[in-house]
């Protein structure tokens, strides 16, 4: 047990090695680093002067080394806009992106379960035909342009929700959340739901192909004939099972969610790490762009490492030694 | 029983023969709804083709564009030139059913490209894995898992981060973020097919290693390949827009229908709703399109389904 976590550990570790190789030569190799990272306006000695002091006259390996050492010591560099270290500027605005990605995956879970368990339980019904269909349509549009018909029809038209930003925010453990105040509460739902829409297409496939998979098998029959309710047979006897996969799909997606948050966020102007990549890209300000990168990486690595241990101990079967995937 | 004996013998003279493209194309009728999306595919293609036909003006040429034409409803007439606006005008006076017209040239064509691309790449290096075994399997298929260990739209910005815009490079992280997807597929079914006995067959007859790859096994791996290549060309479709409308896709000198939406949106909520309204539904329109063949084609190459 314990060697096949560090085995998956140093696997991880590895991972990371790769994309900081990849980003710099990203970076420095693709993009001039030089046209980059000194103002146009600089003449030729000052240019000289700050490539011998940011070490670009340097040979290439030795840069990498002192990025990554840099990079270990929370060193990402300084941004060109805010005048404030990179990491700094992105971990003021991680928890707004987070607020927003854990309350689109509760809204998807909260749709997609009881939807995918109607579904499931009566295939043929109308509604569950509309439902499947409409969970196609989930898939099918891009989700800027929803946010777009969000704004248009509860922002605009019908005048109910803010079409933008945080709203009011409540101060806890020193950062800002929208979701204590009613007003943050208003500012937060249509961008939750416009980012839950896909999750909750996936949520309510996966639970009603699990219902449909477990409602045939001998143990539902054997409760069936023990006498049981409808209702428990159902909650605690199929959900049990089924929410097996859901889980999982809950537990991985929720990178992509917070990947996703870059469409949500620069629609509804929310400021989080999303909505300042975009911004941060737009004008290069490269500093940012990296360490937002890296911080992803770091983040995706290790949502990967966790559910990959989590599967160990939920499930025995699973092990980790490495010869199930090659 | 002397009558079962000799009916294997004739019966092939006897049935009548169905060539398997007809028989194809009989269980894809079946869906009415995939049968109309194709039309409306069809459709799409052909206007996108002859845009310049099509379309009143020329939304890129700058004579033909008249300020005072600006900010039209659909429906109004043109001052100078005399047609009518049946999907209103944007800021400059541009045409919008022109400029869909035009923009789903490059929205459709960055999908293809990409798609096409990324399906030859991908497969190419799928069924070398599967073939090749061993370390070179492993090298391949680890780096496939930690591509979609990634989401698509993370990487295309990634990649344009680094490159900046323009069609060129959108293809490229397209296909980056697309190749991954085909050479997880190839492998699979190349797999499967090899441990077959008319690739032992064509093994044993000594051909040479090209052709059994090119000719047997390749044709053979191609059902499920085509499945996903047609659900890609709406994803690439669907993450340019998304990427375009960011302002890290295409160029605005080549709007998209991601980057018209995206030209639009800032008039959305000054009440000119056409602007981004209807490239939306022109995007909406083509994917949805897409994705009714896709599935009608999943149901119809899938051998479980083959009776």
């Amino acid at each position: 047990m314990l060697a096949s976590l560090l085995h998956r550990v140093f696997q991880a570790a590895l991972i990371l090695v790769a994309m900081t190789v990849i980003v710099f030569i990203g970076v420095n190799v693709i993009g001039n680093p030089v046209d980059i990272l000194i103002s146009p306006q600089a003449d030729q000695a000052e240019r000289a002067r700050i490539i011998a002091e940011l070490g670009l006259d340097q040979p290439l390996w030795r840069q990498y080394l002192a990025f990554v050492s840099n990079a270990l010591q929370g060193d990402l560099g300084t941004s060109y806009i805010f005048n404030q270290p990179a990491l700094e500027v992105i971990l003021q605005r991680l928890p707004a992106t987070l607020e927003l990605a854990v309350f689109a995956m509760l809204i998807a879970i909260l749709l997609g379960i009881p939807l995918g368990l109607y579904a499931g339980l009566r295939p043929e019904s109308p509604i569950s035909r509309t439902i499947m269909a409409g969970s196609i349509l989930g898939f099918s549009l891009p989700t800027f342009w929803v946010g777009m018909l969000l704004i248009m029809v509860f922002a605009v038209q019908l005048g109910w929700l803010p079409n933008g930003g945080r709203g009011e925010t409540v101060t806890v453990l020193g950062t800002q959340w929208s979701f204590l105040t009613v007003n943050g509460l208003t500012h937060l739902f249509l961008p939750a739901l416009n980012l839950a829409l896909f999750k909750t297409s996936l949520i309510l496939r996966l639970t009603r192909a699990g219902v449909r998979e477990v409602m045939p098998q001998n143990y539902i029959r054997l409760a069936r004939a023990k006498g049981l309710s409808n209702r428990r047979i159902i909650f605690v006897h199929a959900l049990k099972n089924v929410l097996i996969p859901v889980v999982t799909v809950v537990g991985l997606e929720f990178g992509s969610v917070i990947a996703f948050s870059v469409v949500t966020e620069t629609i509804f102007a929310w400021p989080g790490m999303g909505k300042l990549i975009i911004d941060s890209i737009n004008v290069l300000d490269r500093p940012i762009i990296v360490a937002y990168l890296m911080i992803i990486v770091v983040l995706f690595v290790v949502i990967n490492l966790v559910v990959d241990v989590a599967y160990t101990l939920l499930d025995p079967r699973v092990r980790l030694d490495g010869t199930k995937g090659a | 029983m002397t009558d079962t004996f000799s009916n294997p013998i004739e019966s092939p003279v006897t049935a009548p023969t169905v060539s398997p493209i007809r028989k194809l194309v009989r269980q894809f009728s079946r869906s009415k709804l995939a049968l109309a999306g194709l039309a409306v595919l069809v459709a799409i293609c052909l206007a996108a083709i002859f845009a310049p036909l099509l379309s009143p003006q020329d939304p890129y040429d700058l004579m033909q564009l008249d300020i005072m034409d600006g900010q039209q409803a659909p429906g109004s007439t043109s001052l100078g030139h005399g047609f009518t606006f049946l999907l209103g005008t944007d800021d400059q006076g541009r045409d919008m059913f022109s400029a869909i017209l035009y923009g789903l040239r490059i929205s459709l064509g960055v999908g293809l490209t990409s798609a096409i691309a990324a399906a030859l790449i991908g497969a190419t290096l799928g069924m070398i894995a599967a073939h090749a075994g061993g370390r070179t399997e492993a090298v391949i298929m680890r780096i496939v898992d930690l591509q979609l260990s990634f989401p698509a739209i993370l990487v295309a910005l990634m990649i344009l981060a680094f490159l900046g815009k323009g069609i060129l490079n959108v293809v490229l992280a397209l296909v980056l973020v697309e190749w991954a997807t085909f050479a997880r597929a190839a492998r699979g079914s190349a797999l499967v097919e090899s441990q077959k006995e008319y690739i032992e067959a064509a093994v044993c007859m000594g051909l040479p290693l090209r052709r059994i790859l090119l000719r047997h096994l390749l044709p053979n791996c191609l059902p499920p390949l085509i499945v996903i290549a047609t659900i890609q060309v709406a994803r690439a479709i669907s993450l340019e827009a998304t990427l375009s409308f960011l302002g890290v896709g295409v160029p605005i000198t080549e709007p998209s229908l991601g980057l018209l939406i995206s030209n639009g949106y800032q008039y959305m909520l000054a009440g000119y709703y056409w602007m981004s309204l209807f490239p939306g539904i022109a995007l909406l329109i083509t994917i949805v399109a897409i994705n009714l063949v896709g599935d009608q084609l999943r149901d119809v190459l899938n051998p479980r389904n083959r009776s």
